[in-house]
């Protein structure tokens, strides 16, 4: 790692200060900007600890919104989600490894944006609102591509306001090694409508799948998918898994996702 | 360089560390506590699995001033007060629970915390919680035996193999 300077405040306001200065980098939990930063990939002139702030640790679940602040682990997310919301349970208690869901958090997730992490597709198919230091942000305007979101510079996600669905699900057909999503389809159904986000597979990240929300808006069963197929153009391929494979394995755990959900 | 001061395995430890300073390096380096071993050095393998607050973390991927005022604990501090293995060490010896022993003290630290959240875990739940712990030599079978054994289950079951 290159050098840096580490800061530890109490407060957002603070931490806001503090990521005013040039190339000054938030730090979640760590679990991918260490790495990161040991390859050197990123030359930070300081890191600015997110995890010593109360209001960022803080948990709600109000008339079947379920509030997790932006540096709740996912171990601790989990937890809090077990009873409210089970399926967003069931996808913090298997990102990474116990050790990782100590230290990930659900802001740095989200704020990183992997192309194949969990809670993003949790996030778009909730169609949750992420809170920041400045202002509220649906899903649907907060993911713009491969590690690209709407935050701004110095921004801070503070908490993620998460809808109760009347039914999800997530499935995650994991890569092996790697164990993140080769794909994975989290599937939320709303009294407003059905939702599927897909993750692992676009090379733009996470996306809704549209047709397929349609189709089960019609009849919340696997066998309203019958018939539809994603393009595999855009998909990734690599030596894990061709676009097409990508495209079809996202129908069939989608597929799966329903029948768990339905 | 700025002062980190923390509890470790319970006495006071402090010194000066660098922003980028690793509480795996912090442990081994400064306090010369060497069993929290540093496999991968990329938060893959859990050989540098510790405690801090009570929670399994990877010191590898902790930056050693983000444990400030923490307690930690690492496999220095797993024996009992008169020196002997403690019961999770204990098993590992019994069922053979390792070979070249590079992964023990990670694994030691995984099974501790593991069983204190789920004291009786399965087969399925040990395997499920040590995926972030590689083992390039045992195959893991007589590590999860040895889990299930420190955890007072009939391990006679298990397959050896």
């Amino acid at each position: 790692m290159y050098e840096f300077e580490f800061e530890k405040p109490s407060t957002v306001a603070e931490a806001v200060a503090a990521l005013a200065d040039e190339d000054a980098q938030a730090l979640g939990g760590g679990q991918t900007l260490i790495p990161t930063l040991k390859q050197r990939l990123a030359m930070p002139s300081k890191l600015v600890s997110l995890t010593g702030i109360a209001q960022l640790k803080e948990l709600s679940d109000n008339a079947g919104m379920l509030t997790i602040g932006g540096a709740v682990t996912h171990a601790e997310a989990a937890e809090a989600a077990a009873g409210p919301y089970p399926a967003l349970a069931d996808l913090a208690s298997h990102i990474g490894d116990p050790a990782v869901r100590n230290r990930g958090t659900i802001g740095g997730s989200l704020a990183n944006n992997d192309p194949a992490a969990c809670y993003p597709a949790a996030a778009l198919g909730s169609g949750a609102t992420i809170v920041t230091s400045r202002r509220e942000i649906t899903a649907d305007d907060y993911f713009r591509g491969l590690f690209e979101t709407a935050l701004e510079e110095g921004e801070i996600i503070t908490a993620v306001r998460f809808p109760v669905p009347q039914k999800a699900n997530y499935q995650k057909f994991e890569q092996p090694a790697s164990r993140f999503a080769l794909v994975g389809v989290f599937v939320a159904k709303y009294a407003a409508g059905v939702r599927v986000a897909v993750t692992g597979a676009s090379e733009e990240g996470v996306f809704r799948w549209r047709e397929a929300e349609a189709a089960l808006d019609a009849s919340f069963a696997p066998d309203a998918l019958d018939g539809l197929s994603l393009d595999a153009g855009g998909m990734i391929g690599d030596l894990h898994g061709t676009k097409e494979y990508r495209a079809h394995l996202a129908a069939v755990v989608t597929r799966w996702a329903v029948a768990a959900a339905a | 360089m700025a002062k980190v001061s923390m509890t470790v395995n319970g006495k006071d430890a402090s010194g000066e560390v660098e922003g980028r300073t690793l509480l795996s390096s912090f442990l081994r380096e400064q306090l010369g506590l060497t069993g929290t071993h540093v496999g991968c050095d990329t938060s893959q393998c859990g050989a540098c699995v510790v405690h801090v607050d009570g929670k399994a973390v990877k010191a590898c991927t902790m930056l050693a001033l983000e444990a400030e005022g923490a307690e930690v604990a690492t496999i220095e501090g797993q024996a009992n007060a008169d020196g002997s293995l403690n019961t999770i060490q204990q098993a590992f010896q019994d069922h053979h629970g390792l070979q070249c022993g590079f992964c023990t003290p990670g694994m030691v630290m995984s099974a501790a915390a593991l069983l204190k959240d789920n004291p009786k875990p399965s087969e399925q739940e040990i395997r499920d919680y040590l995926e972030g712990n590689l083992c390039r030599c045992t195959g893991y079978h007589n590590i999860v035996k040895a889990i299930m054994a420190a955890s007072g289950q009939d391990v006679s079951s298990i397959a050896a193999e």
